[in-house]
């Protein structure tokens, strides 16, 4: 059965969109049996509930492999929320393009941000399972009526995973993992800002700063688009 | 030209067994405790982003302040200059907010600088070999772009939070900027799925030819 096709209203910037050449960084791609697992956001309402998101930093009276295995419990449990994140927008996207609603160059860059989300999933997959209990792949529901809501959504949901990432900057001990954090959230960013534009936007919503949100703010947003 | 400038900086990094750890102090532990994950997890889970910046000299906070504060002055001069060309209407509208929004982190930067008891740099001459809107452009897009990986390849360096949180907050409208400008430039937004981090010596000797003095 095919969908109707409707053609996003034609915008000089989409025109003639060239296509970079999409280089995959595999990193942090470790290889790893299927984990199951809790439901994704029952494992992350757990990880975030009643806990002390500050810094834990060292005490005095903290042996030193203790703290790392606490700096490694709180970084799985950011890298859990992030690769939640991940797996929504990823799963969005792929339902996006399934659903015939767009084409030409605007299909085209659906398409690019889509497998950089599949490609942030791999890589916080890959790095979780290092930690410990990796997030289970949620399920998902978005509304998909038209090209236009489809665009705000995608818009709403890429400004939201950039202020994510950057609510947990300071949050995460291993360098390692706070460089991979540092490396999506640009890119995020740049997501975001696109389809700003292209839903006639400010590309810069929050002016020369970009403002943080925590996870208490942002689980809430996502949870109307999780099922289970 | 320039874009291809700033790329063979970068490939100029070094190898991590080049990295030499000195003394104890908190960069070099935190360094030494990236290594450790990396013998733990595997060479591969070491990424070319962590590598990069532990490639780099040992900075602190103010160091790489300053860092930032040399871009963020480049790219508010660079627009002002622009503004001051013959541009179309859509790219003078993007050219006065996105220097507005440059002359605020400079502002930032001056000021938290200052806070934490150091000395800003002073602010350097530029000279920007733009001749026409598409030149400019294209300079835009690669100067947002560096000013991405430059930010990318600090920020695990800093050790204050405030800091880190506030590099965060302004990396990300350099990656609106980026995403813009590539937009208006019929270029994806965002060339791949991780954004490169730059080691800081790559980058001042890719922006040091629009240094005047």
């Amino acid at each position: 059965m095919t969908h109707p096709e409707e053609k996003v209203q034609d915008q000089p910037a989409l025109r003639e969109l060239a296509d970079d050449p999409a280089s995959r960084k595999q990193f942090l791609k470790l290889m790893g049996g299927g984990v199951a697992g809790a439901s994704a956001f029952s494992l992350f309402l757990a990880a975030c509930g009643g806990n002390d998101e500050e810094t834990a930093g060292t005490t005095a009276t903290t042996a030193p492999a203790q703290t790392e295995a606490m700096a490694a419990d709180g970084d799985l449990k950011i890298v859990n929320y992030a690769l939640t994140l991940e797996y929504l927008e990823a799963d969005f996207y792929a339902k996006v393009i399934e659903s015939g609603l767009f084409s030409g160059a605007s299909l085209e860059l659906i398409k690019v941000i889509g497998d950089h989300e599949q490609q942030h999933v791999d890589a916080l997959l890959g790095t979780a399972k290092t930690l410990g209990e990796p997030a289970a792949k949620p399920e998902t529901t978005f509304p998909l009526d038209s090209a236009e809501s489809v665009l705000e959504l995608a818009a709403t949901v890429e400004n939201l995973g950039a202020a994510a990432y950057l609510g947990q900057a300071g949050a995460i001990k291993n360098k390692e993992i706070l460089a991979a954090a540092i490396a999506i959230h640009s890119v995020e960013a740049r997501h975001a800002s696109a389809l700003n534009i292209l839903t006639g936007k400010s590309s810069t919503p929050d002016g020369a700063f970009a403002a943080p949100l925590s996870m208490e703010q942002v689980l809430p947003k996502v949870q109307p688009f999780i099922v289970s | 030209m320039h874009s291809k400038l700033i790329v063979s900086a970068v490939q100029e990094g070094t190898g991590l067994e080049a990295v030499e750890i000195h003394g104890m102090n908190r960069g070099s532990f935190l360094l030494k405790s990236t290594l450790a994950v990396g013998a733990v997890y595997g060479a591969a889970a070491v990424g070319p982003f962590v590598q990069r910046a532990m490639a780099q000299d040992a900075m602190g906070d103010i160091d790489i302040l300053n860092f930032a504060l040399t871009l963020e002055f480049l790219e508010a001069d660079f627009y002002k200059k622009g503004l001051a060309s013959n541009l179309s209407a859509e790219t003078k509208e993007l050219a006065q907010l996105f220097g507005e929004h440059e002359s605020a982190h400079v502002e930032a930067l001056t000021k938290t600088i200052s806070d934490l008891g150091g000395t800003p740099v002073a602010e350097p001459t530029f000279k920007f070999p733009f001749t026409d809107e598409a030149s400019f452009l294209e300079l835009a897009q690669t100067l947002e772009d560096t000013g991405v990986g430059a930010y990318n390849g600090a920020a695990p360096l800093i050790e204050a939070k405030e800091v880190l949180g506030a590099a965060g907050s302004i990396v990300q409208i350099e990656a609106r900027h980026a995403a813009a400008i590539r937009l208006l430039r019929k270029e994806m937004p965002a060339p791949g799925a991780f954004d490169e981090a730059l080691q800081k010596q790559a980058v001042l000797d890719a922006v040091k030819p629009l240094i005047a003095a």
